[in-house]
């Protein structure tokens, strides 16, 4: 069901529809928190702050922005006012560029002697499985931050990279930089996967 | 050749991935790299594994929830609702 089908639901009271809206995207929210301020308990606590505006809010929700990017940016209010004693600063180091694949798949001359293995099957055919889910999630989950509030805004939750750079105060080109680097360990992983073979 | 006319290998061409899928390399970066890309099976590849994983990701989703928070958050709606 439609976000905004939800809220409508929620408008009138709907239990089912917030209990819908949070299993969507409370897990989210938390990763995003967890930018701002400097715990699980701290991160979850903005989460619930968030959702309690959404309930005293949902009223004045006009549909100018999806559902989505408005609860985005009331969870970066909230962890802005409350987080801003613990909040860190997370520097972004673009001067130096690390590399993303491991330098042992090049040769000298920079060509690839282990090249990639086709992740198409894997994730077309096997997305329900288990195993390929698990490693996601778990990839996405050992993110340093902030490329794990990075991935799951733009990549999970496939907001715009304005729209993420806007919520987390990064430049885009920044955004872009951060993507690279969590997306690559992603890929990392699922490559591994692939190459394990699936059970 | 200079180090802007020559091709990229495919170590410097891996890093170009994300610039190039959000639009934003310069004119001649990105035909450098399609220049590259189409001559090379393992770039190629590279390009398809990371749209593999965005598209992945994306369809996959956030973790679930375990349900202590999910009832946690439903207690919270009982006290909240009629606020709004």
């Amino acid at each position: 069901m439609d976000d905004e089908v939800l809220l409508e639901k929620l408008l009138v009271g709907d239990q089912d529809a917030f209990r819908a809206l949070v299993s969507r995207y409370h897990s989210s929210l938390v990763r995003v928190a967890r930018y701002h301020v400097d715990s699980d308990a701290a991160a979850e606590d903005v989460a619930q702050d968030t959702w309690v505006a959404v309930l005293r809010g949902v009223h004045k929700f006009e549909g100018r922005s999806s559902f989505k990017t408005w609860l985005f940016k009331i969870l970066v209010n909230r962890s802005r006012t409350a987080g801003s004693r613990d909040r860190k600063q997370v520097p972004v180091d673009t001067a130096f560029a690390e590399p993303t694949v491991e330098q042992s798949r090049f040769d000298a001359g920079g060509a690839w002697t282990d090249p990639p293995t086709p992740l198409d099957d894997l994730v077309s055919a096997h997305l329900d499985d288990a195993l390929v889910v698990r490693a996601i999630r778990d990839a996405v989950r050992e993110l340093p931050e902030p490329q794990q509030a990075v991935v799951t805004l733009r990549d999970v939750e496939g907001l715009s990279t304005y729209e993420v750079s806007a919520l987390l105060g990064l430049t885009e080109g920044n955004v872009r930089v951060i993507l690279h680097r969590g997306r690559a360990k992603v890929r990392a992983a699922l490559e591994g996967v692939a190459r394990g073979g699936l059970p | 050749m200079s180090v802007l006319t020559r091709d990229v290998t495919c170590r410097e061409a891996v890093e170009l991935v994300t610039d190039y899928l959000e639009g934003s390399l310069s004119t001649r970066e990105r035909r450098r790299f399609e220049h590259h890309l189409a001559r090379c099976d393992g770039c190629e590849g590279y390009l398809a594994q990371v749209r593999a994983v965005v598209a992945a990701t994306g369809a996959v989703g956030p973790e679930d929830l375990d349900p202590a928070t999910l009832q946690g958050l439903v207690a919270l709606f009982e006290q909240y609702k009629g606020d709004s």
